[in-house]
């Protein structure tokens, strides 16, 4: 008896069963706010870029240097994410320049929503330069698009060459990379020529600076690219949001 | 560990077409995941488990469709199955390869109730 009103239940279950198409993308949500913070961005000639590493890179070093370069003559602001902790934020206040903290809890990542309400907190000047630093962490950043003009990733010579083989996601959605901490080569069996092989192998078109935030070498060729995407940003700003 | 923000999205997706359809239960979701996704299977699955309890996709049934990866290359312009966003043209050897498909990530379709 039991059995028998067991496969009742079932065969009423299996006529309300349909099936419903969706073939929606899972990034589409994100997608959607990176968009919108996109628009907004060329709307305003603001530069952004969307900087991303492994922990320990010296990502905030490279940052903080680039801010105390640039900070005279150029608007600016930051957004750190950082899974815990105001410290980040705070290095690079005291290096003069305006930055909101986003902490993403227990996530490895900022999205698109998060950037979106931390740019409208800022109130971003017209024609300024937008430094995110993401979260430390070569893989998930790279599925999400912040509406950013380019990610840079930050490898330093202390971590393995093969680092673009490993994590190959990032390589391929990064622009630029920089090549840090150049300054401790000669204490190193680290083979630059090779890291920057393998990650051209991921991303042929990939860009390539050798830089060191501490000695300043590479520093020139590094602030003349900034300032190079933050004059076509202004040039390609719309007509109607002049004024 | 992004893949706890993939399952919300995916969540967010079938609950939004719940609303819009009007289902209230959902057995199955059938998901195609590319190759060359930057995604672990089995910590998307985890993920699924824990962000769907309480919701109309609770105990719903996760079929993956894995879809291969495929490339073409940017010299020869030969199209052919890329495993590996490393490897090279495997008619010219060069590195420069346009990824074609096999890297996405959707939500194919739902068995509701």
């Amino acid at each position: 008896m039991h059995f028998r009103s067991r496969e009742a239940k079932a065969e009423t279950d299996v006529s309300t069963l349909r099936i419903v198409k969706l073939e929606q993308d899972l990034l589409a949500k994100n997608n959607g706010y990176a968009e919108a913070n996109r628009r907004y961005l060329s709307a305003h000639g603001i530069f952004a870029l969307n900087l991303v590493s492994s922990p320990g890179s010296g990502k905030t070093t490279l940052l903080v240097k680039t801010i105390a370069a640039l900070n005279e003559t150029q608007p600016l602001a930051v957004i750190e994410g950082d899974q815990q902790t105001e410290n980040d934020a705070a290095r690079i206040r005291a290096a003069g320049a305006p930055a909101i903290q986003i902490n993403t809890g227990k996530g490895c990542h900022l999205d698109a929503q998060m950037v979106g309400q931390a740019m409208q907190q800022l109130g971003l000047p017209n024609d300024s330069l937008l430094l995110i630093e993401n979260v430390g962490n070569l893989v998930c950043p790279a599925s999400f698009d912040l509406g950013e003009a380019h990610k840079v990733v930050i490898l330093s010579v202390t971590e393995g060459e093969d680092k673009p083989l490993k994590y190959p996601d990032m390589f391929r959605a990064a622009d630029l990379m920089l090549l840090n901490k150049c300054d401790l080569l000669p204490h190193l069996e680290f083979d630059a020529d090779l890291a920057i092989e393998y990650a051209r192998r991921i991303n042929p078109r990939l860009q390539v600076i050798r830089i060191s935030a501490t000695s300043g070498a590479g520093m020139p060729e590094w602030l003349e690219w900034i300032k190079d995407g933050c004059r076509n940003a202004v040039a390609a700003k719309p007509e109607a949001s002049l004024g | 560990m992004h893949e706890i923000s993939l399952a919300e999205s995916m969540l967010q997706l079938i609950e939004d077409a719940g609303h819009q359809q009007g289902f209230t239960r959902v057995k199955t979701v059938w998901l195609e995941i590319g190759q060359l996704a930057c995604v672990e299977q089995e910590s998307l699955r985890f993920g699924f488990d824990v962000v769907t309890r309480g919701s109309i996709a609770e105990q719903a049934r996760l079929e993956i469709i894995e879809t291969a990866g495929q490339g073409r290359c940017g010299k020869c312009a030969q199209s052919f199955p890329l495993t590996a966003l490393y490897e090279s043209c495997p008619a010219c050897g060069n590195y420069d390869v346009e990824v074609t498909g096999g890297d996405g990530m959707r939500v194919k379709e739902l068995e509701v109730e």
